[in-house]
């Protein structure tokens, strides 16, 4: 079975981010990056997969020459290919022309079953996963924390806001994965070493505009200043007064 | 825990290879996320978490430059550095732990060993199925180990050794001993399996640093050991000392590690703790402190930068490998020092790594060459003149 697991360089959990000078996007200038944390459940995902069912797996970006660090990385931890669509504006992309530029990609190769994390830690948007799954008409099953896959036949467990959702479904299929599904593995040192010469290819593709303008990121907006409203049990009134009528959280 | 952040003040990472920054990003995620909850307990308790060497083992970091045939990793030595650097950010402890293990022990079985001692050792070593030792220190002879009183005799089965080996490594907790005696006039080293009659190795207790690290002393009384027992190769105190430039160059790579923790503390503390009304990082003295710690430590990581590419030139002599430890060891212990006095009262609790990295390098400081032999190594190359006795 082909697998593709398909991953976005994001910048690192404690970045600090800062709105670029034309207030279209983010200051990449200094940032650093790291693959999001979703993903990584992805690609885990997809080596558990082969490593059940048999098949390879592609890790699959839409991102700059950099991504190969990421994308290697995985390679060490078990993947068997690589390939990097090169874009210098990737963060730039919005979801559904990331979606189809991944779309074609993935048809190329053939895959069946696609993985991907169920958002990207930088934008959350959570789009990317079920627009190429619509793209291409195969089944989408988001938040997954639980996988069986059985021939041509899977079942998952979604999380909801509700509850746990088990789903049957048909392959092919892509799959958006949500944390619980499964802890990441380390690579070895050894792993590195084994793929420290590795092509990972680089490709062009057809270019597709975006249909979503950004118009302007602000920062959030500062938070309020507190308020004590006394010490000791003195205070316990008070505080109870402003939970319940204020902020009217009890 | 508040995620680590390395300073790179020069932008030096750009300078790693693309794998040399995937072994880094490896090792720093094992060290924070197994290592590191467990580093304030064991230090307390004095005890090495024996538990994490079958993890150390499956990352590879044992022995990482030996070639793949004897299990190792092969990895250059730029990368070893950075594995180096990445354990003793966690613990001077962890770090010795492993680079006893690579570069005093499967180093010199490597390097003056038999293929059958290669053959039956380094698979073991690098699996961490075996762990071992180096014993070269005594208790009288520290810095000048060409006055050891340990011998090896040759009789008609083999070698019987005799003699006491001191601030040993993971001696009680060794399956063999890489253990350097006078034989024939000659110092030779063997190898000691655990168990051999007249071998023992009892914990040395009461230490106020590298807690979370067994040293031992190793007594040898009438031990017997077959004739194959010797490392063929080893000849002279050169064999010991090669092993022993091996080891201080990971301790010029460790030493920043200890170093990046505490200032990462510091700097962190010192930006958050409010004193007089506003934090502590923006009044001048604490500024000038980081400003000093943060250009020594900068300093420090090109000088062990350079000495691993060097290396992997084999260009890298002993000299340099002695200004290597002796500098970046002492940036680290004086680092740590002005960490503790910047987390104020905090600085003394365990709660904070700061204290236990500044009791640790007092350890790193002497052991493997102390500051001051180093200096006279430095002194030495640089007049021709020995000033050592």
């Amino acid at each position: 079975m082909k697998i593709v697991a398909c991953i976005k360089r994001v910048p690192t959990t404690e970045a600090q981010v800062k709105v670029s000078a034309d207030q279209k996007g983010l200051d990449t200038a200094g940032l650093s990056w790291m693959t999001s944390f979703y993903d990584e459940l992805a690609v885990e995902e997809a080596i558990r997969s082969k490593e059940k069912h048999g098949g390879d797996v592609t890790v699959l970006t839409l991102g700059p020459s950099e991504a190969s660090k990421d994308v290697r990385e995985f390679l060490a931890r078990g993947a068997d290919a690589g390939v990097i669509l090169k874009d210098d504006q990737w963060h730039a992309r919005d979801a559904r022309a990331t979606a189809k530029i991944l779309c074609a990609r993935i048809q190329k190769a053939g895959a069946e079953l696609v993985f991907l994390g169920k958002l990207a830690t930088d934008r959350d948007n959570g789009a990317v996963g079920p627009m190429i799954a619509t793209m291409l008409g195969w089944a989408c099953v988001t938040d997954v924390v639980a996988l069986e896959l059985n021939g041509t036949q899977g079942s998952a467990k979604r999380e909801t806001e509700q509850g746990i959702e088990t789903v049957a479904f048909a392959l092919p299929a892509v799959i958006t994965c949500q944390k619980g599904l499964n802890e990441p593995r380390r690579a070895n040192l050894k792993g590195i070493m084994a793929v420290k010469a590795k092509a990972i290819p680089e490709e062009s593709f057809e270019d597709v505009p975006n249909q979503q303008q950004v118009q302007k990121v602000e920062p959030p907006p500062a938070r309020k200043a507190g308020r004590i409203v006394g010490e000791g049990a003195a205070a316990v009134q008070a505080l109870v007064d402003a939970l319940r009528n204020e902020a009217g959280v009890i | 825990m508040r995620p680590f952040q390395q300073l790179d003040y020069i932008r030096l990472d750009d300078q790693f290879s693309e794998d040399e920054r995937m072994v880094l990003d490896t090792v720093r995620s094992w060290v924070t996320e197994r290592y590191l909850p467990l580093a304030m307990e064991h230090f307390e308790a004095g005890t090495f978490p024996m538990q994490l060497v079958p993890e150390l083992a499956e990352l590879g970091v044992f022995g990482p430059t030996t070639p793949a045939e004897y299990g190792g990793a092969g990895l250059n030595n730029v990368a070893a550095g950075l594995i180096y650097q990445e354990l003793e950010r966690g613990d001077s402890g962890l770090r010795s732990f492993v680079s006893v293990q690579g570069g005093l022990v499967m180093y010199p079985i490597y390097s003056f060993g038999s293929e059958a001692q290669k053959r039956r050792w380094l698979p073991l070593l690098a699996s961490g199925k075996a762990i071992g030792c180096f014993g070269l220190t005594e208790p009288d002879f520290g810095s000048n180990p060409a006055g050891m009183l340990t011998t090896a005799k040759k009789d008609a089965k083999g070698w019987v050794l005799n003699g006491r080996k001191m601030w040993i490594t993971n001696g009680t907790v060794s399956d063999v001993a890489v253990v350097w005696a006078r034989a024939e006039g000659q110092i030779r080293g063997f190898l000691v399996p655990k168990g051999t009659p007249g071998f023992s190795a009892p914990e040395q207790k009461h230490k106020f640093s590298l807690r979370a690290s067994v040293t031992s002393e190793l007594v040898l009384e009438d031990v017997h050991l077959p004739e194959d027992a010797i490392l063929p190769g080893s000849g002279g105190l050169k064999s010991p000392l090669a092993c022993l430039t091996q080891a201080r160059y990971g301790i010029a790579w460790g030493a920043l590690g200890a170093a990046h923790a505490c200032f990462d503390e510091a700097l962190s503390y010192s930006k958050a703790r409010v004193v007089f009304d506003k934090p502590l990082a923006g009044f001048q003295l604490p500024q000038k402190k980081l400003a000093d710690m943060a250009t020594q430590i900068t300093l420090g990581q090109l000088m062990a930068l350079h000495l691993g590419r060097l290396k992997d030139q084999d260009k890298l002599t002993p000299a340099m490998v002695s200004m290597g430890k002796r500098n970046n060891v002492m940036l680290a212990l004086e680092t740590a020092r002005v960490c503790r006095d910047m987390l104020g009262a905090n600085g003394i609790s365990l709660e904070y790594q700061t204290g236990r990295h500044m009791c640790n390098l007092e350890s790193v400081v002497t052991y493997e060459g102390t500051h001051d032999i180093h200096t006279l190594a430095i002194g030495h190359e640089l007049t021709g003149m020995p000033a050592y006795r």
